[in-house]
């Protein structure tokens, strides 16, 4: 059971696995993977709690009812997965900000987390204005040949490196 | 408020079995995100392509049985790439895409819930702005299409040309990835302080 505990698997099992896994999610729940909308319907629970009558009006809110579904599972799920992988090949680990980071832009905690929470709100912005993210897009797209999903892949690639770039340049990615 | 529980286990097994897979695969390192973008690890692209390839064999033939049904998004095509640019550059900053960043949550990784968070905060500033956004961007829609459909041509022929393709694609990743592994080697040696540094740090992938 070696192979359970290692480090790493090769990146292109890793994604054959998560090919077959896609056909299985298909098959059984008649869903193709996909994240970033599980995050709507938290959005939506969090803000009901406080302002039912505004979320009630959204329209949005009433193509993506907030509620615990198949896609909110899926996201704790992840979170379970990763943990329980991470615990098996003992590499769980603290952190707060990452290597690459620090050598670019300090050790300074708020600077990271105030960068991660930007990042994150541009992140579901743009996954929902394109309608899907990695997993509902680029993964599940990319395998139906849908044409959303190529587009999508193209943009994503292209903003990404240009904005990794800009952050760190080419010098320190050899850190 | 909640699905039917049946569903809930369904989906809760599915995205445990895929949170595993992308913790082994390292793609909830924020390095190997980053080091993707800055074109120097090769890891996302490497499990993206191969996911795309085995899961369009088994979903189309399923689909060819009568087994499945497609779900394609539709091709709202400034939406998507409006939406696919801004969302490259909220990747690079916060170092995951959604899926990714709940997991390195779960490995440990504390300015991911930060992340988690502005990702909540995305999702409700959009809706928000969803009905203007729709009126802008939403005009040129070409539906729910494949590139197979669009081009009146043979699933199977874009899945074999994409079969060829990530082969192609592997080789010429692997050959320019020993070739930049061997250039940090060699400035590497030539700044002593280098090595110590760059080996010493805990993310740095197998085999470099």
């Amino acid at each position: 059971m070696g192979w359970i505990r290692a480090k790493r698997w090769s990146p292109y099992l890793v994604g054959a696995l998560i090919g077959v896994l896609s056909w299985f999610s298909f098959a059984v729940s008649q869903k193709p993977l996909g994240v970033s909308t599980a995050f709507v319907r938290a959005a939506g629970l969090a803000e009901r709690a406080v302002a039912p009558g505004h979320v009630a009006r959204n329209a949005y809110f009433q193509s993506k009812t907030p509620k615990i579904d198949w896609g909110v599972m899926l996201v704790a799920g992840i979170l379970l997965g990763a943990f329980t992988a991470a615990k098996l090949s003992e590499s769980y680990r603290v952190e707060r900000v990452p290597d690459l980071w620090a050598a670019r832009f300090g050790p300074a905690v708020w600077k990271r987390y105030l960068a991660a929470f930007l990042g994150g709100l541009i992140l579901v912005f743009g996954a929902r204005l394109a309608g899907g993210c990695t997993s509902g897009h680029a993964i599940s797209g990319g395998l139906q040949l849908a044409v959303s999903g190529w587009l999508f892949i193209g943009a994503v690639f292209a903003a990404g490196i240009v904005t990794a770039l800009a952050l760190f340049g080419r010098e320190v990615s050899h850190v | 408020m909640f699905d039917p529980i049946t569903r809930l286990a369904l989906g809760l097994v599915t995205g445990f079995l895929f949170g595993f897979l992308l913790q082994k695969g390292r793609l909830t390192n924020y390095r190997t995100i980053v080091g993707q973008f800055l074109l120097r690890d090769f890891t996302v692209l490497k499990v993206m392509m191969t996911a795309i390839v085995v899961g369009s064999i088994g979903v189309y033939a399923m689909r060819d049985l009568g087994l499945v049904e497609l779900h394609i998004k539709p091709a709202v095509v400034w939406s998507v790439l409006v939406g696919g640019l801004v969302f490259g550059v909220g990747m690079a900053l916060l170092g995951y895409c959604p899926g990714t960043a709940v997991g390195a949550i779960g490995e440990g990784s504390r300015h991911a819930v930060p992340g988690l968070l502005g990702m909540l905060a995305g999702a409700a500033l959009y809706a928000e702005l969803h009905v203007p956004l729709q009126g802008w961007l939403g005009g040129w829609n070409l539906g729910k299409v494949t590139l197979a459909e669009l081009t009146g041509t043979s699933p199977w022929l874009w899945i074999a040309g994409l079969a060829v393709g990530a082969v192609g694609l592997f080789a010429l990743i692997e050959w320019y990835e020993r070739r930049i592994n061997g250039q940090v080697r060699c400035q590497a040696s030539q700044r002593p302080e280098r090595v110590t540094s760059s080996q010493s740090l805990p993310g740095t992938p197998v085999g470099v």
